[in-house]
């Protein structure tokens, strides 16, 4: 977690350039869908906004979130070659260059990813600079999260409960939750439970949160 | 008792207190906030230096042109025309002289290997950030020519790299290091500050001549507007790089002759950031002003691959 500006804040990111938030901050935004979704991915369709529709193209903007949804990080060399490894790997990909619509941030990206069965899942983040980036929507619904944090989130039935039930299990398992955030679409409806740790979530604990009926669906990303 | 520093002033006094170096006095802030140890620390610090390395070298034998196509190969004509010039290399021919090796050659050398990582990074190349992607060249491109010049330890450029954090750090907290928000006097300003006071450490001055390089180097890059040819990162970028290693090399040659900035480095960071906000946005990375907004610069802009802007 990076709660104090670390040496490797400043000498650092190591990453693939030209610029930190057209290129690695790209990266970082398809590697969250890409971990969010967990899934094979047979077909994916970016929409880029604002500066990212702009210069992405003279910045490897398209380039650098074709390698983070194939699991590539920052640093990874093989981001320049993203376009022949995704057609390697039979991945089927789109973008949309939308420089008319308005966003909030001028780097702003949706990326729309379907499995080979057909689930689909949308995530809209944006490149907030040096890098770092900010999750907005995931399918549609405001969340708000950076993945500076082991982040996890859980999407469930808006009832009551879940919350508690969620808690239960990360206290007893001795987790400090450093943030907690509820979003849904509309009472009694779908709703996502962000939660933030400073250390590292272990993955068997999943089980435990799954247990609850209320419970759909959980996404983790770890630091 | 803690080895945090919040400011240029308890940098300067955790120093003498302890009668240790910048440099020694960032690894223990690392260490201590970073809940890590020594040993942890320099084994990433060594893979930063490799990355950094491999950034210089690389289109010395190898020149790429950059994705717009504005930049790529200049660093290789720099580091060639040192070479002639310092005769390792025959002469050029008719309507190629052999240029004067005017900068000397570890200014010149420093000058190439910076100009050389802005290439890499255009062409989507690995860089380490320095402490951003637009900047880093100054303090690689300087580190990597006195290391082979003074045949420098990879320990020694370590302690290099964690003078410059220690700097670097200060800007980022109590000022900017950004080119949207401060122009590029809080980007190259800031690395060549950086860069000024790690080389002012390695050269054997004391913390206290560090902090003055850092603070000379700001102030003569005060104002610096960050306006990029079509928003690219490579047009004015690179040859900013080179000054800002120019701007290091005597800011560090300064200080170690023992001359002093009136104005204290906290006291600088904050004019720096002042400027920076009161810069107009035009100048600050939106590519409307400056460069970018002469009649060639729009140009440029306009077509892709923008064959018509290089030789």
């Amino acid at each position: 977690m990076n709660s104090y500006i670390s040496l490797f804040d400043v000498i650092g990111p190591n990453m693939i350039g030209p610029s930190s938030s057209h290129t690695a901050g790209a990266v970082n935004l398809a590697l969250m869908a890409y971990q969010l979704f967990a899934r094979p991915i047979a077909r994916v369709k970016f929409t880029l906004y604002g500066s990212f529709a702009q210069t992405g193209r003279g910045h490897g903007t398209d380039k650098a979130l074709l390698g983070g949804i194939q699991g590539f990080a920052t640093d990874d060399v093989r981001i320049r070659d993203s376009y022949a490894l995704a057609d390697a790997a039979g991945l089927e990909y789109e973008f949309v260059w939308d420089e008319t619509t308005r966003t909030d941030h001028p780097n702003t990206v949706d990326i729309r990813l379907e499995s080979p069965s057909g689930e689909v899942q949308t995530v809209r983040g944006e490149s907030v600079g040096g890098g770092k980036i900010r999750i907005l929507l995931i399918n549609g619904i405001r969340v708000d999260f950076t993945g500076e944090y082991s982040t996890l989130v859980v999407r469930h039935a808006d009832q009551p409960g879940v919350v508690a039930h969620v808690t239960q299990v990360l206290s007893r398992h001795g987790i400090n939750i450093a943030y907690m955030r509820l979003y849904r679409d509309h009472k009694g409806g779908t709703g996502y439970l962000i939660v933030e740790s400073d250390e590292s979530i272990p993955g068997h604990f999943l089980k435990e949160i799954r247990e609850n009926e209320m419970v759909h669906e959980i996404m983790l990303i770890q630091i | 008792m803690s080895m945090d520093f919040s400011s240029g002033k308890e940098l300067d006094q955790l120093c003498r207190d302890r009668g240790i170096r910048i440099s020694d006095a960032m690894m223990g802030r690392e260490t201590e906030l970073g809940h890590t140890d020594e040993k942890t620390v320099r084994e990433r610090l060594k893979r930063s230096l490799k990355i950094m390395e491999a950034s210089v070298h690389e289109p010395l034998g190898q020149p790429r042109r950059s994705l717009s196509g504005l930049i790529g190969g200049e660093a290789w004509k720099v580091y060639d025309a040192a070479a002639r010039g310092a005769g390792e290399m025959p002469p050029g021919g008719p309507g190629n002289p052999t240029p004067a090796l005017l900068c000397g050659e570890a200014l010149t050398r420093a000058i190439a290997y910076s100009m050389a990582v802005l290439e890499v990074n255009a062409a989507m190349g690995l860089i380490v950030a320095a402490p951003t992607a637009g900047s880093s060249g100054v303090l690689p491109g300087t580190l990597f020519s006195l290391s082979e010049i003074f045949d420098w330890s990879g320990e020694k450029q370590a302690d290099g790299l964690l003078n410059a954090g220690a700097i670097g750090y200060l800007l980022m907290r109590n000022a900017s290091v950004s080119g949207a928000e401060a122009g590029c006097q809080a980007e190259v300003g800031a690395a060549s500050a950086m860069t000024a006071s790690a080389v002012t450490e390695l050269m054997g001055g004391t913390p206290e001549m560090c902090l003055e390089a850092a603070s000379l180097a700001i102030s003569n890059l005060l104002g610096l507007v960050c306006d990029p040819i079509a928003g690219l990162v490579e047009v004015p970028c690179q040859s900013r790089n080179a000054v800002g290693v120019a701007n290091a090399f005597t800011c560090a040659q300064l200080a170690l002759s023992g001359i002093t900035h009136p104005v204290p480095f906290d006291e600088m960071a904050d004019a720096m950031y002042r400027v920076g906000r009161s810069l107009p946005w035009e100048l600050r990375e939106s590519a409307r002003g400056g460069n970018a907004a002469t009649p060639t610069g729009r140009r440029c802009a306009a077509k892709s691959g923008c064959a018509e802007c290089h030789m």
